[in-house]
Formats: C-alpha cells, structure tokens, sequence
C-alpha cells in the first residue's frame, strides 16, 4: 500500500514536472508552411507606422517561401469599440495564424495575456521590451519576441536636417502620448540638432529653440486627442518653421505643403513610412522610417526551422548604406534639403557610423539633475528608459 | 387594414427584409458580394466556441444597457446619458478597485464590492439627468448627451491624469488590474466570465417581471403611456420617473463594472464601447418589450463579433454591422409608422 501511495506521489510529481517543462517551451517548429497574423494600431495604409508593419510582412511574403499574411487593421478601442486585441489575435488565428505580431507597444497588454493563453501559437511584440533580460519589465515568455529598430539615431538626423534649415532657429516636435520610447525619440532629434546648431552652423545653442506639444496618442482620435494639424498649426504661427513629427501620421506634413503654398515658408519632417515624404513635395526635408522587413524574416524562418528563442532585438542600420532594404532596420530617406543640409546630414551619417556618440555626457535631465557625468557613456537602459527629456528641450517631460 | 396580431409579424418580416435589401445593396455598391459577407459574419459568430463566447462576452453588457433602458422607456423617457452612466459605473468600479487591490482583502469581496461601486455610480449619473429633467426643465436628451460628453471628458482626466500608469499617459487605459482581480473565467474560454452571464440574464428577468408583473411595474407603464391622467389618478408621476432614472443608472453601471472587471480588466477612454446607444437600438427595434429583449441584444452582439470577420477575410470595413443594425430599427420603425397611418385611415374610413 505504502508502495502504491509513493509510486502515485512520484507519478504525481513527474506529470507536474512534465506540464511545466510544456508550459515553459517554446511552440513546435511550424513547418515549411506559416501563416502570419498581423495586428495593427492604424489603418494598413496610413502612409506611418502600421503601413510600414504592413510593409515590413510584404517583404517577407516575397523572402519567405511557403508563407502567408493574414491581417487585421485599426485594432483599438476607438474603432473597435467593444473588442479586445487578444480577441483579434485570436481572430487571425482562426484563419489559419501560428505566429500573430503585435505591431504596437500599445498593445501591450493584450499580448502578454494572448501570448500567456496561447502558447501554442509565436507572438512578436514590435517596439516592447519583456523579452529583454537586462530591462525593466522582464517578463520570460518562450513564444514572444521583442522587435525594435534603433530610430534613435533617424531621429538625430531628422534632427540635423531640421537645424541646418530653419531660419527662425525654432524646432517643433509634434509629440504622440508620453512613454519611455517617445522622451528617448524625442530627445534623440533634440541632440541632433543641436549638434548640428554648435558644430556645423557654430551657433549658440542657448538661441536654438526645441519645443515638444504632445498630442496624446500616436494619431488623432477626434474628442479624445489634440488634434495633430491645429498642434501643427499653432507651430508655425508661433515663429517655428521646422516641425519633426513623432506621430503615425502625415498632418505636420499637410500643414506645412498648406502654409507654403500661401506664401509662408515652412517644412516638416515625418516619421514611420519611407514613402511618407511623397505627400509633401517640397516642404518634407526627409523621413526617418522603420524597416521592418529583415527582423520578421528572422523571426518568421525561426519559428518555421525550430530556432525560436524568446529574446529582445533592439536592431540599428546598416552604416554602410542605412537606405538597404535587406539589411538596415533603420533609415532617412532624403527630401527637400538644400545642398548645405544635405551635405550635413551625409557627414553626420558618416560621423555617426565611424561611433560618433551623442548619447554622452554631460548632458542634464529636463529639470537640471544630472543624467551623464562628463565623458558618461549612456547605457542603452538608460537610453530606452529615458525618464524625462533632456535640458534645453521645452514641453512636458511627464503627464501631468 | 385590421391591427391583427398577423399583419404586426408581416410588417416586421417586412422590415427585416427592407434592411437585408438595403444593406444587400449598399454592400453591391462597395463592389463587396454580400453572399459572402453574410456568410462570414455568421461563421464568425457561431463557428467555434471562441467566438461564440466572444459573442456572450459582448451580450452581456449589451443585455445590461437594454434592461436598463427598457425601464425608462417604460416611463417614456429617452435616456441618451446611458452612455455616460455605464462610464461613471466603469469609473466609480476602477476607483473601488483601486482603492481596495493592495488591502489584502479576498479578491472576490474585493469584486464585489467594485461591482456595488460601478452600480452606485451609473445610478448617481443617471438621477443627475433626472434631477435636470424633473427640477430643471431641461429635456432628458439634451441633459443626458451633456452628461455623457461631461462623463468622457471624467474618463479621459483620469486615465491621462490622476490614474495614469507609471510615467505613461496611455490611450490603452490605465495599469492593468492583477488577475486575481479578473472576473473568474470560464474553463476553456479566454474570456468568458460566467458570473457575468448569471447578472445578466437575472437582470433581464427581474426587469421583464417588474414591468410585466408588479404594481409599480403598472404605475411605471402608467406613467409612460399619459404623465398627466397618470398624476391626477395619484400616482407621483416625478417620483416614478427618478426611480426609473435610478434603476437604468444601476443597470448602466453594472455594465460599466462588467467592462472593468471582466473585459478590459482596467479602465480605457472608450469604456462604454458604445453599448448605451446599441442598447437604445436593441430596445426600439424590440418595441420596449422585455421578454425579446435578450435574443435581439444576442443577434446584435453576434453581428458586432462576426463583422470583424469582414476587415480580415473580405477587406470590407466592420461598420457593415453598424449599417445592418441601423437600417433595421429604421425600417421597423418605419414600418410601425405605415402601420399606424394605414390603422387610423381604416379606422375613419368605416
């Protein structure tokens, strides 16, 4: 009897053992076949950032053989009132979906718990940061991936290109809602131009003018944000000639093509999407854009060949020409620019890929404390965490 | 034309049919095949039990709006401000919870006490609308669209202000409540939450027997049919109406509760998710009868979650269930109106 009472303990303790080895492993190797799910924030063709998603899984259809897309679009509570986003995720796997991306830090959220009831099924959360051992959320799920590109150093570009222009040494930039990611974007095209106003033009940087207005999420819900074209618009009646967009969307741009063609000469710069500067022939100094094509197809033949493994990628260009599209997670397509700034923002590129480093100190937080001590490299924690914007940017640090 | 019981059905297959016609045609105009979008929302809604629990996900704060709602309707108020009142309930819920997830206290009195919260709240909105209508003179809709722009603009502060996560102003709500905190979940299902069903479907039925079955029910409908023979018979007419006010803001709350603790699982800008006005349209397209109440606020929950096939399978928007639900109740209102106009002609004429 005491025999059978241990041989049930151990059976006991073996089949626990065994369903917690399944509920900690990755899924089984999809096959020569996968179909993809794609969730995203905006509409597919929003010319921003989740056309750039969509984009980002064209690309793979046509590097991956054997694989199929099958999307949902607009997937948040403004246009789908009433639905979940794990609902949708699961939605795109009833179509057949073993690998769902999540393609906003918005939903993080309803991925965590997607991805904890489904882990059957390869979840990529694009722009999170669970997956990362060294960061602050770290929350191990063997079927989830981080993917981010490193727009940090786009958006000093963007800011070089929007200091060597303007003429009223104002700077705009037309913030979405106010997290970790957007303080570190926003402050990254503050220290490109500011490097550019003190070394290329040799000007003071106290008379360069860096204003943040967030709107209150990465594009306009009528009601409920700022409205993105009035924000655009208050800029550039306010001597601001140059706004850097950080929204999904192209309002920035519209509104400087409007105030040019009435005479008023202003430019924009718009964020996400390639091609976003087509819609502002002349008024868009160039666009600093994701390209998410490379890192999905890692991912994507990792959950096909068996090679998954739950991590976090924080992917920058390729220097040798941040414009590759088989190799460069990050790029600045180039627009208008005169040929000053347009040399500017060669040689910073060549000075960024040689290791110019403008995350180093001294550099103070927004409030005055210090965030780097002379010659004080940056961590790329500090960097992804950045707690509040940097001195000499003007507009909210935090929400208040 | 006779008012036979035959001729109502007929005027109301009538409808129905004028809708799917409608939508047939405007889905003919988008350049989409009808056929085919019919046929996924209803696969997309019955095809598995995922959905089919996502439809009863979807039922029950719909179920809770309309019981509500037929209260007031009842008495023949409008109460536009449900919208607001299932905010304020979602609100007063997330304040209860928040006040009480560190306590330590068993999470299900936690639940329980956040579900009372949510109620107080849709309830303290709703008798606002009626103390504008009752002691201000101002028209239950006015009233009750002011107080539901007031309510989001509430929700909104709060997530973006007071509540917000840690460093982030987020459109995605404020921090997720721990599971523990979660609405107990059915076995095999994502998201279904029976305890839900159960308020839901006791809801109804204490509405339908309230209504139908009591004397206050008869003093209600009293009320609503002629305010003034209603008074001068003794029954309180501005006392009935506040009570209904008062009972719809219980019903709109519970459904607030529902949405924080057993759907979004924290508080989001669009908490209402628009089930006031769809409660409206379930309840107009019943003829403010409980007893069909739950099967129509079923169909129109099943059209909403099979319509996100369309986006996904067919690239055609999901508004389609919006247009669908709307020409519905216009043509069966249409039709009672036909019907009446052709009664009255009949009736002078013999």
């Amino acid at each position: 009897m005491r025999d059978i009472s241990k041989l049930f303990l151990l059976l006991t303790i073996a089949l626990v053992a065994v369903s917690g080895a399944f509920a900690q492993s990755t899924p089984p190797a999809a096959g020569p076949n996968l179909t993809i799910g794609l969730v995203m924030v905006g509409p597919y063709n929003d010319h921003g950032w989740s056309q750039a998603n969509y984009d980002g899984l064209q690309y793979v259809l046509a590097k991956v053989p054997g694989t199929k897309l099958v999307y949902i679009d607009k997937a948040n509570s403004a246009d789908r009132p009433g639905t979940t986003v794990s609902q949708l995720g699961e939605s795109l796997v009833a179509q057949g979906a073993k690998l769902v991306i999540f393609s906003s830090d918005d939903m993080t959220d309803e991925a965590i718990k997607f991805a904890q009831d489904h882990p059957d099924i390869f979840v990529i959360l694009t722009s999170g940061s669970q997956q990362w051992k060294e960061g602050k959320n770290y929350l191990p799920l063997p079927n989830m991936i981080n993917v981010m590109g490193r727009m940090e150093y786009m958006k000093m570009v963007a800011g070089v290109a929007a200091a060597m222009t303007t003429k009223t040494g104002k700077i705009g930039f037309l913030g979405p809602l106010i997290n970790d990611e957007t303080r570190r974007l926003a402050s990254s095209a503050y220290l490109g131009a500011r490097y550019a106003w003190v070394n290329y033009l040799k000007k003071d940087p106290a008379k360069l003018t860096f204003k943040v207005t967030w709107i209150g999420f990465w594009f306009n819900i009528p009601g409920v944000t700022s409205d993105p074209t009035q924000v655009a618009d208050d800029f550039f009646n306010s001597g601001f000639d140059v706004v850097i967009s950080g929204i999904d969307t192209t309002e920035a741009v519209a509104e400087a093509a409007k105030y040019t063609a009435q005479g008023k000469q202003v430019w924009a710069i718009p964020y996400d999407y390639s091609k976003a500067i087509d819609e502002g022939k002349g008024v868009s100094l160039g666009v600093p854009y994701f390209n998410w094509g490379p890192a999905y197809v890692n991912a994507v033949k990792s959950a096909m060949n068996g090679t998954w493994k739950n991590h976090f990628e924080w992917n920058g260009p390729d220097w040798k020409n941040i414009n590759n599209p088989d190799t460069s997670a990050v790029g600045f397509n180039k627009g208008t620019l005169s040929k000053d700034a347009s040399a500017a923002v060669d040689k910073f590129v060549g000075e960024l890929g040689k290791g110019l480093n403008l995350w180093v100190g001294p550099l103070n937080y927004q409030d005055g404390t210090v965030f780097l001590k002379n010659k004080e490299k940056a961590t790329d924690q500090q960097i992804w965490y950045l707690p509040q914007l940097l001195q000499g940017m003007e507009g909210q640090s935090v929400s208040k | 034309m006779r008012d036979t019981r035959t001729n109502r059905i007929l005027f109301q297959i009538g409808a129905i049919l004028f809708a799917l016609i409608v939508t047939t045609l405007v889905l003919s105009l988008a350049g989409a095949q009808p056929f085919a979008a019919y046929k996924y929302i209803m696969l997309g809604a019955v095809g598995s039990w995922d959905v089919v629990s996502n439809v009863l996900v979807s039922w029950v704060p719909l179920l809770l709006a309309t019981s509500g709602l037929l209260v007031t309707f009842t008495v023949g108020l409008w109460n536009i401000g449900i919208e607001g009142q299932i905010t304020l309930g979602a609100i007063f819920t997330t304040w209860a919870m928040r006040l009480l997830q560190d306590s330590g206290w068993n999470p299900s009195l936690i639940l329980v006490i956040a579900v009372l919260a949510g109620m107080l709240g849709g309830t303290l909105w709703a008798l606002l609308a009626g103390a504008l209508k009752t002691f201000g003179g101002v028209n239950e809709i006015f009233g009750g669209l002011g107080l539901n722009f007031v309510a989001t603009a509430l929700n909104i502060w709060l997530i973006f202000g007071p509540w917000k996560r840690p460093g982030v102003a987020s459109m995605s709500g404020t921090l997720p409540f721990d599971r523990s905190l979660w609405m107990p979940i059915a076995a095999g299902s994502s998201r279904l939450t029976p305890a839900t069903l159960v308020i839901a479907i006791v809801g109804i039925i204490a509405v339908y027997a309230t209504i139908e079955g009591t004397y206050f029910g008869l003093k209600l409908k009293a009320v609503g049919r002629n305010p003034k023979s209603a008074y001068i018979l003794g029954i309180p007419t501005w006392q009935h109406m506040m009570a209904s006010f008062a009972i719809c803001g219980v019903f709109a709350g519970l459904a607030g509760a529902v949405q924080v603790t057993a759907v979004y699982h924290r508080l989001i800008p669009s908490i209402s998710s628009g089930y006031g006005y769809l409660g409206l349209m379930v309840a107009m397209l019943v003829g403010y009868k409980a007893s069909l109440a739950a099967p129509v606020a079923l169909f129109f929950a099943a059209l909403n979650v099979g319509s996100i096939q369309l986006p996904i399978i067919l690239k055609l928007d999901s508004s389609l269930a919006g247009v669908l639900q709307g020409t519905l109740v216009l043509f069966v209102i249409l039709g009672q109106g036909v019907r009446t106009k052709l009664l009255k002609k009949t009736k002078v004429s013999s």
